[in-house]
C-alpha cells in the first residue's frame, strides 16, 4: 500500500503505452512518471492523445500495449481498490439533468467506502446556492464544477482532471486553482490536462507536452521555458522579458491549437 | 485504507439517525431513488404509463359496450280493415316498433330501409301478407317475431310453454378481453421503454462511462432498474385492473396472488428484453428503432386488441412462443377463467425462458461505455 506522503514512490507510472483506434494511433509509445503529491500537467494540441492516455490510466480504456501502474496497483488485479482511490472528471460527461446537485453528489458519495460530506464538497466548489437546483438548469461552468465535485466526493488520493477549467469564468477558474492547491497541500496527487498555459505555469509542478501520442518535452514549467530557443519564435510582439510556457508550446508543436 | 484523509467511520450503534444514514449511504438505495426521480420528473413517461392505458380502456370499453336487444322496425299498411287488429297484436311485443303507412308511403319506407318488413293485412280477417327481403337476416328475424305476435294476437296457444332467462356474462364482453391485453402491453412497454431509453441516454451522454469510473457495482446498477420497475409495476397493475374492475366490472376470477405473480414474472422477463434492447445502442434514435422492431409485431400478433386466433393455423405455434402472447394468455386465463397456477405453467415457462435468455444475452453484449 502506498502512503500518500511518501514522495519517492510514483503515484502513476506509464511505460510504452500504445493505443490505436481504427484509423489513427492515438497514443504511441508514451512514458510518464507522476510523483506522489505532485500536480502534473499534460499539455498538447487537440487530438494529441491526452484524453486517451488519461482514460487508460483511469481504467476506462484498455491499452494495446504498455504498462500502467497507479498508486502501486494494476488495473488487471486491483480494479476495485483503484476505483475507491481515484477521483475522476471526464472531458465530456453530462450528468443526469433531472437530478439536483445534492442528489447527484449523494449518489456518487454512496459508491465510496470513505466518502466526504456532500454539503462540504458543494461548499468547496462554491455551488451552495445551487445545492437543490436541477442539474439541467445549471450553467456550463456550474456543471463543470459539479463534475469536479463528483470527482472529489469519494475522497480520492489521486485526482484526474481532463480540462477542468474549460468554460469557466476567471473567478471560478481561480477558485478551482485554489481547490487544486489545497488538495495538493494534503499530500495528494493531481494529473490534469489544460489548454491554458498560464494555468499550467501556475499550478503544475511538472508538465509533459504530448504530441502525436508521445511525450515531446517534460520538466518543470521553468525548465521548459529556459530551454526555448527564442530565435524560433514568431516575430516579436511587444514582449515581456522572458519566454512563457505558451512560447514553449508554440515552438514545440508549431501552433497554438491544432485540429486533426 | 491507510493514511487516507476524512472522518473515521462510525461503527457499532444503531440509533435511528445512524440507520437513516446507512440507508442514505447505501448505493442500492440511491440508485433506485435515482430511477424513481428520473421517472417521476418526466411527465410524459408518467402519462404514457399510467394515464394513457386507462384512457384507451375507457374509450374502447365505451365504444364496444353491449346494448339491449335491437328494436325491430315494422310498417303496417292501413288500407285494409284488418289493420287495427294487427297493430294491436303487434303492440304487445315491446321489441317491435310499429308505424302505420298508406300504400305508397309503405312501399317507400320499405325501399329506403326505414322498416325491415311490411305487414299487409288481408281483406279477409284471417289472412295477412308479409313483404320483406329474404336476403336480409334482420328482415327474416322480423318475419318470425311479427308472425308470432300476430298468431298470438289471433288466439294461438303454444303447445310448449317456454320461458326466457336473459344474461349478460361478465367476462365475455370486449372490455373483458381488452383489459388483460392492455395490461400485458403496458408491462411490456414500460419495461422496454423504461430501461431502453434510460440506459441508452446514460450511455450516449457518457454518464455510464463516468459511473464505471466509480466503485459502483454493475449488478446494482442493473438491479436498480428492476427494483424501481417492481414498484411502478404494482401501481400499473392496480390502476389498470382496478379501473377495469370498478368502471366496467371486469371479473377477477383467479387468485390475486397468481395475477400478481404473472405480472411480476412478466415485468422481470420484459426487463431482460429491455436490457437486451439497450445493450449495444449508442443513441436514443437507434434504440427507438430497435424497440419498435421488437414490440410492433407483438402488439399485432400477441392478442392485445383482438384475438391471436384470427391468424392462420400454421403460424400459431410461433405466436404462442412470443412473450407477450404468453403474458396475455396467462392474464386472461387468470382473470376471466380463474385458471390455477398449475394450469398456467406452459405460459409461465415461456415467460421465464424469455427472461433468462434475454438477461444473459444482454449481460454478454452489454456495452458499459
Ligand atoms: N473513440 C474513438 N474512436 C476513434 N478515434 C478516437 C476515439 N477517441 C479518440 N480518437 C482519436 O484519437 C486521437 C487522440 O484523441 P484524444 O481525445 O486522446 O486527444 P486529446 O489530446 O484529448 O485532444 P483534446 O485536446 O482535443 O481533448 C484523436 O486523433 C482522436 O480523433
Ligand atoms: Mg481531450
Amino acid at each position: 500500500m502506498v502512503t500518500p506522503f511518501d514522495n519517492s514512490a510514483p503515484a502513476l507510472r506509464v511505460e510504452g503505452l500504445r493505443k490505436a483506434y481504427d484509423d489513427v494511433v492515438a497514443v504511441d509509445g508514451l512514458n510518464l512518471q507522476v510523483l506522489t503529491g505532485e500536480c502534473f500537467g499534460l499539455l498538447g494540441p487537440n487530438g494529441a492523445g491526452k484524453t486517451t492516455t488519461i482514460e487508460i490510466c483511469e481504467g476506462l480504456l484498455t491499452a494495446d500495449s504498455g504498462s500502467v501502474e497507479v498508486l502501486g496497483r494494476h488495473w488487471e488485479s486491483d480494479a476495485r481498490d483503484l476505483r475507491e482511490l481515484l477521483g475522476i472528471q471526464l472531458q465530456d460527461t453530462q450528468l443526469s439533468e433531472k437530478l439536483t446537485v445534492d442528489e447527484t453528489l449523494t449518489l456518487f458519495q454512496s459508491f465510496y467506502r470513505d466518502a466526504r460530506d456532500v454539503g462540504e464538497v458543494i461548499d468547496h466548489v462554491d455551488l451552495s446556492e445551487k445545492r437543490y437546483s436541477r442539474v439541467g438548469g445549471l450553467s456550463g461552468g456550474q456543471k463543470q464544477r459539479l463534475a469536479v465535485a463528483c470527482a472529489l466526493v469519494g475522497n480520492p488520493q489521486l485526482l484526474f482532471l481532463d480540462e477542468p477549467t474549460t468554460g469557466l469564468d476567471p473567478v471560478s477558474r481561480r477558485q478551482l486553482w485554489e481547490l487544486i492547491s489545497q488538495f495538493q497541500a494534503e499530500g495528494r496527487t493531481i494529473v490534469l490536462t489544460t489548454h491554458y498555459m498560464e494555468e499550467a505555469e501556475r499550478l503544475c509542478d511538472r508538465v509533459a507536452i504530448v504530441d502525436h501520442g508521445h511525450v515531446i518535452a517534460l520538466g518543470t514549467p521553468q525548465e521548459l521555458i529556459d530551454a526555448v530557443d527564442v530565435s524560433h519564435l514568431p516575430p516579436p510582439e511587444p514582449r515581456k522579458t522572458s519566454a512563457t510556457l505558451e512560447d514553449v508550446f508554440v515552438s514545440l508543436t508549431g501552433r497554438t491549437l491544432r485540429d486533426e | 485504507m491507510g493514511g487516507r484523509a476524512g472522518a473515521p467511520r462510525a461503527s457499532g450503534g444503531t440509533t435511528g439517525r445512524e440507520r437513516g444514514d446507512r440507508f442514505k449511504r447505501s448505493s442500492m438505495v440511491q440508485l433506485t431513488l435515482v430511477r424513481f426521480r428520473e421517472f417521476i420528473r418526466e411527465p410524459e413517461a408518467v402519462f404514457w404509463t399510467f394515464i394513457f392505458p386507462i384512457l384507451l380502456a375507457a374509450g374502447l370499453g365505451i365504444a364496444f359496450r353491449q346494448r339491449g336487444p335491437d328494436k325491430v322496425l315494422i310498417g303496417v299498411v292501413t288500407s285494409s280493415p284488418g289493420s287495427a287488429a294487427v297493430i294491436q297484436s303487434l303492440a304487445k311485443d315491446s321489441t317491435l316498433v310499429v308505424t302505420a303507412y298508406d300504400d305508397s308511403a309503405a312501399a317507400r319506407a320499405l325501399r329506403t330501409g326505414k322498416v325491415a318488413l311490411l305487414v299487409v293485412p288481408g281483406s279477409a280477417k284471417d289472412s295477412v301478407r308479409y313483404v320483406y327481403d329474404r336476403g336480409r337476416s334482420e328482415a327474416v328475424n322480423a318475419r318470425l317475431m311479427v308472425d308470432r305476435a300476430v298468431q298470438i294476437g289471433a288466439g294461438r296457444v303454444d303447445a310448449v310453454r317456454a320461458t326466457d332467462t336473459y344474461v349478460t356474462e361478465a367476462g365475455s364482453r370486449y372490455i373483458d378481453f381488452l383489459i388483460p391485453g392492455l395490461l400485458g402491453m403496458n408491462l411490456m412497454g414500460s419495461s422496454i421503454w423504461g430501461l431502453g431509453f434510460s440506459i441508452v441516454t446514460a450511455r450516449s451522454k457518457k454518464l455510464l462511462k463516468r459511473l464505471m469510473a466509480t466503485p459502483m457495482s454493475r449488478a446494482q446498477y442493473l438491479l436498480s432498474y428492476l427494483c424501481s420497475r417492481l414498484v411502478f409495476l404494482i401501481l400499473e397493475v392496480v390502476t389498470l385492473v382496478g379501473f377495469g374492475h370498478w368502471a366496467f366490472g371486469v371479473p377477477l376470477r383467479g387468485s390475486l396472488a397468481t395475477l400478481f405473480l404473472i405480472c411480476l414474472l412478466a415485468a422481470i422477463s420484459f426487463g431482460g428484453l429491455g436490457l437486451l434492447t439497450a445493450s449495444r445502442a449508442k443513441t436514443t434514435e437507434a434504440v427507438s428503432g430497435i424497440m419498435n422492431f421488437i414490440m410492433l409485431p407483438m402488439w399485432i400478433f400477441s392478442g392485445v386488441f383482438f384475438s391471436s386466433a384470427n391468424f392462420p393455423h400454421t403460424v400459431q405455434p410461433v405466436i404462442k412462443l412470443l412473450p407477450l402472447t404468453a403474458v396475455n394468455d396467462a392474464l386472461r386465463a387468470n382473470m376471466l377463467e380463474g385458471a390455477s397456477l398449475a394450469a398456467l405453467s406452459p405460459q409461465l415457462l415461456v415467460i421465464v425462458v424469455w427472461g433468462v435468455v434475454t438477461f444473459f444475452a444482454a449481460l454478454k453484449l452489454f456495452r458499459w461505455r
